[in-house]
């Protein structure tokens, strides 16, 4: 069986200017920070992301990458919201969909059964129609109810971070929430998955149920061993969200004056740096 | 039992919106409208569901009944046994709730969280708002950005807004036309109160008074749900 392992720089590597990159997850929890942070060292730029969006977002807008964000919401859960993001809306520098969580997994099952659109009620007589013009309903050849016809949410590559994985691209999460890692993986061309530790094969479900491995080979390309990769969101129960450190950021976020200094003390070395300095 | 807290009406207040509820997923945004959902199930409504807030259901004695991620939660969204009670940065008078933006959607004045679920829970099962600083900012005459829908925007078969409660009132939608009014405001609170902290003209034809706690709802709230006290820094005399 193939090996398919990598590092966060190589992933990046296969990324290129304008590409659409989902990215797993949900608000501050499991995010793939270490391919984030090997984005924002990277010359990439004009992406379009889409995900139910945390820090990753924030970093990503702030690091001028961003044309387009597609997304349910962006929040840091124990923050309700992320200053770099709400600074790239108010200042109108990326363009969006802005959809409904539900609308927004209907867009990825979509994508992945390869079907054009699936039907959904939400969105019915909100202003997601009215902001998305380019969204449109269909009518049920059964009982002719207008229902919203979500068209595909198809990614060039997706990024997902868990908590095991072997060399293969068989991963696991051991926390309670598979968020929706696994259809992010099918909607994309190119699938990556970072992870805590890769283990043998047969170690995945020495101590787990089968139930908690995820994303099979088929649905991955790429297998980065990241300690700490979703640092400072959650993964437990490897560890919880660094709350601490997530403070600091949102302070240092909300104020034009701090952020460069942080962005030099923490995002401008190495993954290795990083670590260390977030740790230390 | 002491002099009752206007946060311990509020609790009652929010425990009432699932009478009747069954055995429905309670799905409460906020402190308030989480100890009205545990109240309620300790008292009239033992049948309730009730979220950790993570992936798990929990009985009242915090032991695991089910397993309810993200990706489940949108199944019961669109399933439709699930009674939500939301926040709103604004709302107006038909119950069309914002929780996106502030001003131009293409360049707010103030980015939000987003539409988050609020245009599914809206379209497809019963809503309630929590408001806890009743005032002309969040009740404005029209909304910048629908996200949750109201009933002049409602279609289809399931739409189903219930009450909205805050720290002055309770009101809802029960009008010919499904417009807001007072239907009860809380004890200390005058009707010329709430007319003056809302940017649009309520019904105000047959207004009761909240009811207080039982004794009941003050024991459980004061020793088992909130010992600490929290909600009395949410909502102030």
């Amino acid at each position: 069986m193939r090996d398919k392992r990598m590092t966060p720089d190589e992933v990046v590597a296969e990324l290129h200017d304008g590409m659409t990159i989902g990215i797993g997850g949900w608000g501050s929890r499991r995010k793939p920070m270490a391919l984030v942070r090997a984005m924002l060292r990277s010359p990439l730029k004009d992406l379009t992301v889409v995900s139910y969006g945390g820090p990753d977002v924030g970093l990503l807008c702030a690091a001028g990458k961003v044309r387009k964000l597609v997304y349910g919401f962006v929040s840091l859960d124990t923050i309700a919201y992320d200053p770099l993001f709400r600074r790239a809306r108010e200042t109108a520098s990326i363009d969006v969909l802005e959809l409904d969580e539900g609308m927004f997994q209907c867009g990825l099952r979509a994508a992945g059964h390869r079907l054009p659109f699936l039907p959904i009620r939400a969105g019915l007589g909100s202003d997601v129609l009215r902001l998305a013009p380019g969204l449109r309903t269909v009518r049920s050849p059964y009982d002719g109810e207008e229902l919203v016809a979500m068209p595909a949410l198809h990614l060039d590559a997706a990024l997902v971070h868990l908590n095991r994985a072997d060399r293969h691209g068989n991963a696991q999460y051991l926390g309670p929430d598979p968020y929706f890692d696994d259809l992010f993986c099918l909607a994309a061309k190119k699938r990556y998955v970072s992870c805590e530790r890769i283990v043998d094969t047969a170690d995945l479900t020495a101590d787990a149920p089968v139930q908690t491995l995820l994303l099979n080979r088929l649905m991955v390309d790429g297998v980065v061993e990241t300690p700490g990769g979703a640092h400072f969101t959650s993964c437990v129960p490897d560890y919880g969200r660094d709350e601490e450190f997530q403070r600091r950021y949102a302070e240092a976020a909300s104020d034009p004056e701090k952020w460069p200094g942080f962005v030099d003390r923490f995002l401008s070395g190495t993954e290795a740096d990083y670590l260390e300095m977030a740790h230390g | 039992m002491g002099d009752v807290t206007r946060a311990e009406v509020c609790a009652a207040a929010c425990a009432d919106l699932f009478a009747g509820a069954g055995e429905t997923l309670a799905s409460p945004m906020g402190l308030l409208p989480s100890l009205g959902a545990r109240l309620a199930r300790l008292t009239t409504e033992p049948d309730l569901l009730l979220s950790d807030g993570e992936a798990f259901l929990l009985t009242s004695e915090s032991t695991v009944e089910g397993w309810l991620p993200y990706r489940k939660v949108f199944d019961v969204v669109a399933h439709g046994r699930r009674h939500v009670v939301m926040g709103a940065n604004q709302i107006d008078r038909f119950g069309n709730q914002n929780i996106s933006c502030i001003g131009d959607h293409g360049k707010p004045t103030r980015q939000l969280l987003g539409f988050r679920g609020a245009p599914g829970n809206t379209i497809n099962h019963r809503t309630s708002y929590w408001v806890p600083k009743h005032g002309p900012r969040v009740f404005v005459e029209a909304v910048d950005v629908i996200s949750g829908v109201g009933y002049d925007n409602a279609v289809g078969p399931f739409h189903d807004l219930h009450r909205v409660v805050t720290n002055l009132a309770v009101l809802d939608f029960g009008t010919a036309d499904h417009s807001m009014r007072i239907v009860s405001v809380h004890p200390g609170v005058e009707v010329e109160d709430v007319l003056s902290q809302t940017g649009f003209p309520l019904h105000h034809d047959d207004v009761g008074e909240t009811r207080l706690p039982t004794d009941e709802e003050l024991d459980l709230l004061r020793t088992v749900l909130d010992p600490a006290g929290k909600r009395d820094r949410e909502v102030r005399e």
